[in-house]
């Protein structure tokens, strides 16, 4: 027992843990519905767009977090009004503006090399630079997104289930549209540092897949998937410590391993099932 | 519904033109429905059916022209008095939901503040679930129904916020024979207990024996009126561009196009020749 509570003697650590419990929890809570309207690309790609983002804010020396989420929710909203008012198809705007923005911040990255060595922990992620700020502005994020969720969630659930209807309905769905890209953008950020860029599109879509194949019903579906989000975010950075291997690909591997674990099982159970009934 | 709005129609389609691009999909479009008729739109693919419906939701604007629903325009913002049952086959049935999570969406208008639905909108729904005779399938999952029982399921969507007129486009498509007649049943039934009801059908025959008036639309509106005076064969050769020949046995209409005047078997002897 003390063996396992031992890295928690670190405050690197106690900070790290804390952040990937709330932000895979966070990232478990989103992807549910990122999952559902079929935007795991755009979370892919928004997490790539904001890496532009912090960049020029930490060039232009702005709030980290002010800068790299108006960036990312900008990219959101741009993304969406292209594929809407042109024939241009979402995920073709979403290859040009999220890559785009790469772009700036890895020309200015180039530009001033000196930065370099900080910037591996936006693309891989990297415990050691979360500060207990880091875990308090995560947390305030990690709250406000559930609260919303949870104040919005029937509005939510309609809009996305079937958009169309829920306008008919009185669901003013551009709006959703626009708050979903703003809680996307927040949730991404509060990872970024955690998971890096590259990373981030598995935390939001491993749990909720994984949950999906557990749950027909919704408000489980929301439930075990901030679970599963948590869980693993928690087991991932326990293990990291111990096997001495990046926190980031870790949380993500356990989330893959728990994920693959689940649709052995769902196969299995489906193929009983299919056997009962040809009998 | 409030005795002022009496004096007005229920639905009244004024003039209405729109188009997507250049070409027109409605053309000066007018028609009128009073409270407690039920009405069905026919035409063709492509005769605007689907577009007329959606200004009446107020999903699109009109180019010229107006709906009002109650005596109030909608132009593109949709009436409280709508209830709708969308097509079934533009439902994801993938969607991690169950009959009640679907059911208790219809109440959105009247949803309190917090997340859960009160409990007066519970007892709605296990009342709605219960007259549609699908109460034992709350729980189950939209996939794990039959079509008549989905169709049923959207309906008490629909009927959850009580509203005076129910749309539905295309219900009878993608569903059986037996189904379809059912379900224009229940629209039959919902229509004596007072609901306005409009569909949209591609199914002239079903709509003939259970719908009591037609709007023949294409592109223009050709004809309305009730089943015995619309369909006969020059106003359903306007309406479909095709020659169309109508069988009237027994007090049944039936709509078909008209066959070739030859038969597979002289097809295939004119070619051996």
């Amino acid at each position: 027992m003390s063996e396992l509570l031992r890295p928690f003697a670190f405050e690197f650590f106690r900070n790290g843990f804390i952040a990937a419990t709330l932000a895979g929890g966070l990232c478990g809570l989103i992807g549910v519905f990122i999952v559902l309207r079929g935007m795991s690309y755009i979370g892919h790609g928004l997490s790539h767009a904001i890496f532009g983002g912090a960049v020029v804010a930490f060039v232009m020396q702005w709030n980290f977090y002010v800068g790299a989420g108006l960036w990312g929710f900008f990219a959101a909203v741009l993304i969406n009004e292209m594929a809407r008012r042109t024939t241009i198809k979402a995920d073709a705007a979403i290859g040009v503006v999220t890559t785009a923005s790469f772009a700036v911040g890895v020309a200015i990255i180039s530009r001033y090399r000196r930065f370099t060595r900080s910037f591996d922990a936006a693309l891989f992620g990297n415990v050691l630079g979360v500060s207990a700020l880091d875990v308090a502005v995560i947390a305030a994020i990690a709250l406000l997104v559930a609260l919303t969720v949870l104040w919005l969630y029937k509005h939510f659930l309609f809009a996305t289930f079937d958009a169309e209807t829920a306008r008919v309905y009185g669901v003013h769905t551009a709006w959703i549209e626009t708050l979903f890209a703003l809680l996307l953008a927040a949730a991404l950020i509060a990872s970024l540092q955690l998971l890096g860029v590259t990373l981030i599109a598995a935390a939001l879509v491993i749990p909720a897949i994984t949950a999906r194949l557990i749950t027909d019903d919704f408000d489980h579906l929301l439930l075990l998937s901030t679970l599963i989000g948590a869980v693993t975010g928690a087991t991932g950075m326990l293990l990291s410590f111990y096997a001495d291997v990046a926190s980031g690909a870790t949380i993500v591997l356990v989330q893959a391993g728990t994920f693959g674990t689940v649709l052995v099982w769902a196969l299995l159970k489906q193929l009983a099932q299919g056997q009962a009934r040809h009998v | 519904m409030s005795a002022a709005n009496e004096h007005f129609p229920l639905v009244q389609v004024e003039n209405l033109w729109f188009g997507y691009g250049a070409t027109p999909v409605l053309e000066d479009v007018s028609f009128t429905l009073r409270r407690g008729q039920f009405a069905a739109v026919v035409g063709p693919s492509g005769a605007g059916k689907t577009t007329l419906l959606r200004l009446i939701l107020g999903l699109l604007k009109p180019n010229r022209g107006y709906v009002t629903i109650a005596g109030e325009r909608v132009n593109g913002r949709p009436s409280v008095h709508i209830g709708y049952v969308p097509q079934l086959n533009a439902i994801d049935w993938t969607f991690p939901v169950t009959v009640e999570q679907v059911v208790l969406m219809g109440r959105i208008r009247q949803a309190p503040f917090w997340p859960w639905y009160r409990r007066q909108d519970k007892a709605r729904m296990e009342m709605l679930l219960e007259q549609l005779g699908i109460a034992h399938l709350r729980r189950r999952h939209i996939r794990d129904l039959s079509g008549g029982q989905q169709q049923r399921v959207f309906l008490a969507r629909a009927l959850m916020a009580d509203p005076d007129l129910l749309i539905l486009d295309e219900p009878t498509a993608g569903v059986d024979m037996h189904t379809a007649e059912q379900i224009l049943h229940l629209l039959a039934d919902l229509n004596r207990a007072g609901k306005t009801v409009l569909i949209t059908t591609h199914d002239l025959n079903t709509a003939a024996a259970h719908v009591p008036w037609m709007l023949c639309l294409n592109g223009r509106l050709i004809a309305q009126g009730p089943p015995e005076a619309v369909l006969v064969e020059d106003i359903l050769n306007r309406t479909y561009r095709a020659e169309m020949v109508v069988i009237r046995q027994n007090g049944l209409l039936l709509v078909h196009q008209k066959p070739h005047a030859h038969t597979y078997r002289d097809l295939l002897e004119g070619e051996f020749s």
